[in-house]
């Protein structure tokens, strides 16, 4: 298969010395690449908060593009549900959209009494020169609600700029609200945006553990949660790409320390817990001892289930391209717990100790790569004979025109895969995919049929 | 409730939108280059664009979508996005091997000035551009028009760089056949075939969006139109422009640059439509109609007869795109239906008339709203003001059905919560018998649901 010149340091295979991978680089104009833009980091980021308004600023395609469609679910409010935009159209970028912007900020604040609003700047704002910041400030002093504006033009970097767009944007509110009420052994969830109702399960395992959450960064997010939220006394970050701005800001200005965790998978879900217990063992005795009480418990429930799965799994191969590569790490250590080889993994924004780190988990063989795209990894799929991918919304249908099973294991999983019970669900959802009857209508079931390969029945 | 803010007293809004009833020019340039064989739709902006046009669409067709992007940074939008683009193309034509590249600006590039007819001209100066392959462009800045004037712009632009008149006429019709599905776009060839007409059908994305599994991922299915075709589409006899806002541009332009007479209708949606299309079809052929076509004619006529009795004066709102909702409107109204509200956050003049024009003096009291501020939350409040019986529209309509509670028949672009809509026509006496089908059961299982015991009856 062809490579792109520019990109041939992009793709890696374990095995290979010495391991070079480039990545976290614009990508090549042309490539059909999966990746998307600054706003789109931001959006995704700041979107779960429920309580806010979300007014993007722009032609209108970016606030369509992104009406709800991630389902992070809220417990309350529905606001961000709703799609907000100044719509600019040519006169408005001939005259400047700073007055359209001032007027529809006021009308959606009288309309929604939001607690706060997030207004995203696209590509032409910031080509056009409309001072956003002014207008934030002064519609935030007449309607006495936190204005913020996000610096997402598209333009302006990668998705990785956005979400560090997202957490200055953040880094506003926190601090501004009271810590009354918040006792010592207490954390603020970040990196977790509630697909699926997630951070619900992640937020009662630790309610069971007798550990306080202060806010949920931004999955079910709450604008006063985050106001006080450098009241807790830990922060643990999940999707690090996402949020370690966030988790090292709060650190070198309020001393907070933070730790990097996950909770896909049994393993990683565990160690989350575990080093929570760890952190919060001398203010509060005992917690370790309920701690591994707890996943036990939740173990005792789902092994047997996970093991039937496992045992029609052993032996299948596995391709995982994701948003960020800390996911990935979580996911080859899920899919090994199915018995599942990981014959291909891949990111759209990883760094290089996130490749390291990869390289040294997987088997060798496996195919590493950096912001790839469709035409590469059809290749890779067909290449490495694989039964299942995990990845989004693009990457779904060129998986099953291969006659290859798919678990979207971003915006769109219907199921929580998070947790103990998100990992039954991870190892149903995968099941139910690799072994659907259906692929062995296609030419490429049939043609294993004939070969008599592995079988699901 | 999800909508709960909607207030039933329609506010003044001139700056704000609230959930859109349109999207941005850049995704329909791109859907309109699909429908050309071997090419590689090419976004000239920042990535998100083409990441954002590639999964709605992908989500729409459930189907892989393929799209170059220039990838602006901030030294693009500073100095210009000429020296991405030209990498883009070196980049597409090594990389992918596309037959032509069919490019579309967005509002970054717009705005800061890229002129594109100079930097494809460069291109082809520095030997970027092989043999036998082609660039073309349009522009679709992103805060002019919407999705449709975005497809308009494209296919216009196919017709500007690739059609040619050689001076020997051919024996074939144009159908520019609009933003429609790709099993709409079939059916358009089936139905000219049967009428007697060799049909050059541009842009045809069907086997391209709908393309059978195989167990391969092809890059370039094997649909669309061929370029020749479309070159060949300056020496035919004449063009039939379905859609005014998705088709009539090219039609023009054609008629302008090769001297094809065109004729534009509406998209043949409904019973009456259909029937102008086919005899359009006729007038060209010569050839009586054929006694299946009329047949099919005669089961919608009878179907629609056996279902008169449960669309007597219903009410019902619509939303979408300009060229559906007029023949939407005409085929509800033929049906007895009453389409009260009828939105589109598309601009044009010309689509209130058309409108009025489809609703006779039927449905005196219909409101119609297009253009900035023709949003969800506008068709919300009016509804919420007096109700309607049924909703008509792409998936967005599901939050207002489910507050209000109100039937819903999913139709239009884009419908990202189904699967299988891309595959049934609903143009033509086939699709006709389809929408109504589908509308009547939305009815029926609404008066089912609610019936109290006593009258839930086995016939209806």
């Amino acid at each position: 298969m062809n490579i792109l010149e520019d990109r041939k340091l992009q793709v890696y295979r374990k095995g290979a010395e010495p391991f070079q991978l480039d990545c976290n680089k614009q990508s090549a104009a042309g490539s059909v690449s999966q990746r998307a833009c600054v706003f789109c980091g931001s959006r995704v980021v700041l979107y779960p908060i429920a309580d806010a308004v979300h007014l993007v600023h722009g032609p209108l395609g970016c606030a369509s593009y992104t009406w709800d469609i991630r389902g992070a679910l809220s417990s309350g409010p529905q606001l961000h549900r709703l799609s907000f935009s100044t719509d600019l159209r040519e006169m408005d970028v001939i005259q400047g959209g700073e007055k359209k912007l001032a007027k529809a900020l006021c009308q959606l604040i009288d309309l929604h009494h939001p607690k706060a609003a997030f207004v995203y700047s696209t590509c032409i704002v910031g080509v056009i020169g409309d001072d956003v910041e002014a207008v934030c400030r002064q519609v935030s002093a007449l309607k006495g609600i936190p204005v913020l504006p996000v610096h997402s033009e598209g333009f302006r970097g990668t998705k990785r700029d956005g979400y560090r767009a997202a957490c200055e944007a953040l880094l506003h509110l926190v601090g501004t609200g009271s810590t009354q009420g918040i006792g010592p052994v207490s954390v603020n969830i970040l990196g977790d945006f509630n697909i699926a109702g997630e951070v619900w399960i992640i937020r009662d395992y630790f309610e069971k553990m007798g550990v306080q959450v202060v806010a949920t960064i931004t999955g079910d997010g709450r604008i006063d949660d985050i106001r006080r939220a450098h009241g807790a006394a830990l922060n643990l970050v999940q999707c690090s790409g996402s949020m370690t701005h966030l988790a090292k800001q709060m650190q070198e200005t309020r001393g907070i320390p933070f730790k990097r965790v996950s909770y896909f998978g049994i393993e990683d879900m565990a160690q989350a817990l575990y080093d929570t217990a760890a952190f919060f063992a001398e203010r509060c005795p005992g917690i370790v001892k309920k701690t591994a009480a707890l996943v036990r418990d939740e173990l005792s429930v789902i092994m047997p289930q996970i093991a039937r799965y496992r045992r029609k799994l052993e032996g299948r191969k596995a391709a995982v391209y994701v948003g960020g590569a800390f996911k990935a790490f979580s996911l080859v250590r899920a899919l090994r717990q199915l018995g599942m080889d990981t014959v291909m993994v891949g990111s759209q924004t990883g760094l290089r100790e996130d490749y390291e780190e990869l390289r040294q988990l997987c088997d060798e063989g496996t195919i590493i790569v950096d912001d790839s795209n469709p035409l590469e990894l059809s290749s890779f799929l067909q290449e490495k004979r694989v039964d299942l991918f995990i990845g989004g919304v693009k990457e779904r249908p060129i998986a099953y025109k291969l006659g290859v099973g798919f678990c979207d294991h971003n915006h769109e999983r219907k199921q929580p895969l998070a947790g103990f019970t998100g990992m039954l669900n991870f190892a149903r959802e995968v099941h139910n995919t690799v072994c659907s009857p259906v692929w062995r209508l296609t030419p490429r079931g049939q043609k294993r049929e004939l070969s008599r390969g592995p079988s699901c029945s | 409730m999800l909508l709960r803010h909607t207030t039933a007293d329609v506010m003044e809004r001139s700056a704000l939108t609230i959930n859109p009833a349109k999207t941005c020019q850049p995704i329909g340039a791109m859907y309109a280059a699909l429908g050309v064989h071997n090419c590689l739709p090419h976004s000239h902006g920042s990535q998100g664009c083409c990441s954002y046009h590639r999964s709605t669409l992908t989500r729409h067709y459930k189907e892989p979508v393929m799209a170059g992007t220039s990838s602006f940074t901030e030294g693009s939008a500073v100095f210009g996005g000429q020296a991405n683009l030209l990498q883009a193309i070196t980049n597409m034509f090594a990389l992918y091997n596309p037959d032509i590249i069919a490019i579309h600006t967005t509002c970054l590039s717009e705005t800061i000035g890229d002129d594109i007819v100079q930097i494809i001209a460069k291109a082809r100066e520095e030997g970027k551009v092989p043999a036998g392959k082609h660039l073309i462009h349009a522009n679709t800045p992103s805060y002019i028009g919407s999705h449709v004037t975005g497809f308009s712009n494209m296919v216009k632009g196919l017709v500007k760089y690739l059609c040619e008149a050689s001076g020997r006429k051919r024996n074939q019709v144009n159908i520019i056949p609009g933003w429609v599905e790709p099993s709409d776009m079939r059916e358009l060839r089936r139905l000219s075939r049967t009428m007697g007409i060799s049909p050059n059908i541009f842009p045809d994305t069907s086997d391209v969006l709908d393309a059978p599994q195989t167990g391969e991922h092809e890059f370039y299915p094997r649909g669309g139109a061929r370029i020749e075709e479309i070159r060949h589409g300056g020496d035919s006899k004449s063009t039939i422009a379905l859609g005014p806002t998705a088709s009539e541009a090219a039609a023009l332009a054609l008629e302008e640059k090769c001297e094809v007479r065109s004729e534009v209708l509406e998209l043949p949606i409904g019973l009456l439509a259909t029937d102008r299309f086919i005899n359009a079809l006729r007038h060209r052929s010569g050839i009586r109609v054929p006694g299946f076509i009329t047949d099919e004619r005669g089961r919608l006529v009878d179907m629609v007869a056996d279902m008169h009795q449960y669309f007597y004066r219903k009410r019902v709102a619509i939303f979408g795109d300009p060229d559906q909702l007029v023949s939407l409107t005409e085929f509800l109204v033929t049906m007895d239906m009453r389409p009260v509200y009828i939105v589109t956050g598309t601009p044009g003049k010309r689509f209130e008339t058309r409108i009025r024009e489809a609703l006779g003096d039927a449905v005196p009291e219909a409101q119609v709203r297009q253009g900035p501020q023709a949003d969800m939350f506008l068709l919300h409040q009016w509804i919420k003001k007096q109700g309607v019986d049924l909703l008509i529209g792409n998936t967005y309509g599901k939050y207002i059905a489910r507050d209000e509670d109100i039937p819903f028949v999913r139709f239009g672009f884009p419908i990202i919560d189904r699967v299988g809509h891309s595959y049934f026509p609903t143009v033509g006496y086939m699709g006709a018998m389809r929408l109504a089908e589908k509308i009547l059961s939305a009815l029926m299982d609404r008066q089912d649901k609610n019936a109290p015991e006593e009258s839930f009856e086995l016939t209806m």
